[in-house]
């Protein structure tokens, strides 16, 4: 047998293991129904509100959008939580302490947040189909288009996860170097509205993150034809959507090993220990 | 691959230095581990015992110095070399949700295609949980393990590959001593019958006396004694000590012939001779008399200052 496939496969089954224990663990599933009330909340409030030049409800356009954004979150901020604990409690040690076991530990990394879109993705899109009218207005074509700008953004967002998990100096860092650029691309990517009413420069900003494509993604699948009149040069523009997220996608696959594989030789049974001791030092 | 105890160099470690900054943790350690050994590492905090064991392990470039690990450089140590090499780890809170059995089933897996007819692998889950006494929590969440179940279990994933060489850091810290015996069982176990060569720190010498074949005295970042609990503790005094009273009165003396001296206290004093006892110096002598003379720079003079201590 091929020792590196083997991992894989063992990494697989890992990922999967880790996907059951998290839906069934009570702080996973109070995750997802927080921000399943949280989002559906937000869009119930502005349900009558019609959104200018189009015949359609705000529901109807953010939705898309937020899914995108969640997307987006999920994948970074999951991933670079996950791995800078897995530095400080002697996961990744012991990944690195069996035969290929990094392989593997990184492909089940992998499976288990593309596993974890699915609930998070249903906690609202089941319950909006009830509250909201016509979500979907592109039929099967609509989620023919869901299903690869997911796996785009997949590709394009998951790697600068896991660099951030590898390089911050600890888990308490992530909020500053993973979540708050991703709360300031959440404000300015035109997820809750048109980003036209920001500065030219800002604009340029947030073009070139994925959250904006991702969200414009998602809207070209969600919504009619029509509604592009909203966005950028009246497009969905298609193409480019695909070119920024897959420069992003390349880019996470050449850099992201690299790094990795550099934060998992500086791994260390003394740098577990320290780690611990710092630990158990904030408890204290 | 079958070589008998004794034969053959698994570890070979010439000339080792590690250097963080301007301080020289590691300078100059020379020291070779054969085939079945249980060696144990002894020294102070921060004499360099994790450093040593983790360079070894692969986990550490070294500053300088040659090491060959299974006849191969640990800093150049592929997934073939790793899959026979067993590192026990200090767990904490990793894997929190997950079971013994399930962790140990998925860490085995990667085992398998190291497997070999002269050593299957990975070691059968079940026979390992029952090894190392975990079948009672065997479906417990990790997380709620007790501290000496969990090393237990650390240990069972140290060996889950069944490893030609073992290495364990500071296995026994925070045992109890229930705990700790069934631990020495397990490592004599390994020793005997899996045939593994086993490497571990420790500071309690009890311990090392009591696991070892061999015991290296790791002390101003250089091995200052190698050798078995009884060789080491006669390199620093041949000298045991009788104590006797005789009539309610009490007797010590130094003498490097025992044995003869208390024939002779037989046969002058016969009957009168009770609370006879005879100490030769103990692992713990020579320790403390080494650390001492290694800290305070004077390694020459080590033997010496223990016989004045002595009388």
């Amino acid at each position: 047998m091929n020792p590196k496939l083997h991992a894989i496969r063992t990494g697989l089954d890992r990922g999967w293991t880790e996907f059951k224990l998290s839906l069934k663990s009570p702080q996973d599933q109070g995750f997802y129904l927080f921000t399943s009330a949280g989002v559906l909340l937000y869009l119930s409030f502005n349900r009558n509100n019609e959104v200018e030049g189009t015949s359609l409800f705000y529901p109807t356009v953010a939705l898309p959008s937020i899914l995108g954004a969640l997307l987006v979150f999920g994948l970074v901020i999951g991933p670079a939580y996950s791995l800078a604990m897995e530095r400080e409690d002697g996961t990744l040690l012991r990944a690195k302490a069996v035969p290929r076991g990094i392989v593997g530990h990184v492909t089940g990394h992998i499976l288990l947040n593309t596993l974890s879109l699915i609930p998070s993705f249903l906690v609202i899109l089941i319950p909006g189909a009830f509250l909201f009218d016509n979500m979907m207005q592109n039929g099967w074509q609509g989620w023919v288009t869901v299903a690869w700008v997911v796996l785009l953004g997949l590709l394009a967002t998951l790697p600068i996860g896991m660099v951030i998990g590898s390089l911050v100096p600890g888990v308490q860092k992530v909020g500053t170097w993973g979540m708050l650029p991703i709360l300031v691309l959440l404000g300015i990517s035109g997820i809750f509205a048109p980003m036209q009413g920001l500065w030219g420069w800002v604009q340029t900003v947030s073009q070139v993150f994925p959250m904006y494509w991702v969200g414009l993604g998602m809207r070209s699948a969600f919504l009619p034809e029509a509604a592009a009149v909203l966005e950028i040069g009246e497009s969905w523009r298609t193409l480019e959507t695909v070119a920024v997220l897959g420069v992003w996608a390349v880019a996470g696959a050449l850099v992201a090993p690299i790094v990795m594989r550099r934060m998992a030789r500086r791994q260390s049974g003394s740098q577990v220990e320290a780690a611990k001791e710092q630990a158990l030092q904030w408890v204290r | 691959m079958s070589m008998t105890r004794g034969e053959g160099v698994v570890v070979e470690v010439n000339e080792l230095r590690m250097r963080y900054g301007s301080n020289d943790v590691l300078d100059g350690v020379e020291f070779q581990v054969h085939h079945g050994e249980v060696i144990t590492l002894l020294g102070p905090n921060g004499a360099g015992k994790t450093t040593t064991i983790e360079i070894l392990e692969g986990f550490r470039m070294r500053s300088a110095g040659r090491v060959s690990v299974l006849g191969v450089d640990p800093a150049e140590g592929n997934e073939d070399w790793r899959a026979r090499v067993g590192v026990v780890l200090q767990s904490w809170r990793d894997h929190a949700r997950w079971t013994p059995r399930a962790l140990l089933t998925h860490l085995g897996r990667y085992y398998e295609p190291y497997s070999t007819p002269e050593r299957s692998r990975p070691y059968d889950v079940e026979e390992l949980i029952r090894v190392v006494g975990i079948e009672e929590q065997a479906e417990q969440k990790i997380r709620t393990l007790s501290g000496g179940q969990r090393r237990r279990l650390d240990v069972a994933v140290g060996i889950i590959g069944r490893p030609e060489l073992l290495f364990l850091d500071e296995p026994t810290a925070g045992f109890d001593p229930q705990a700790r015996r069934e631990f020495h069982d397990i490592v004599h176990r390994l020793s005997d019958l899996e045939d593994t060569t086993i490497l571990l720190t420790t500071h309690d010498l009890d311990e090392a006396e009591k696991l070892a074949d061999r015991i290296l005295i790791l002390a101003g970042g250089r091995i200052v004694a190698d050798g078995s609990a009884d060789q080491l503790a006669r390199r620093v005094t041949r000298d045991a000590q009788v104590r006797w009273s005789r009539n309610g009165e009490s007797f010590v003396h130094a003498t490097p012939d025992a044995t003869g001296f208390v024939r002779e206290l037989f046969a002058q004093h016969g009957d009168e001779i009770a609370d006879l006892e005879v100490r030769r110096a103990t692992l713990e002598d020579t320790y403390i008399a080494m650390v001492q003379q290694h800290e305070t720079g004077h390694p020459e003079t080590a033997g010496a200052a223990f016989e004045e201590v002595k009388t």
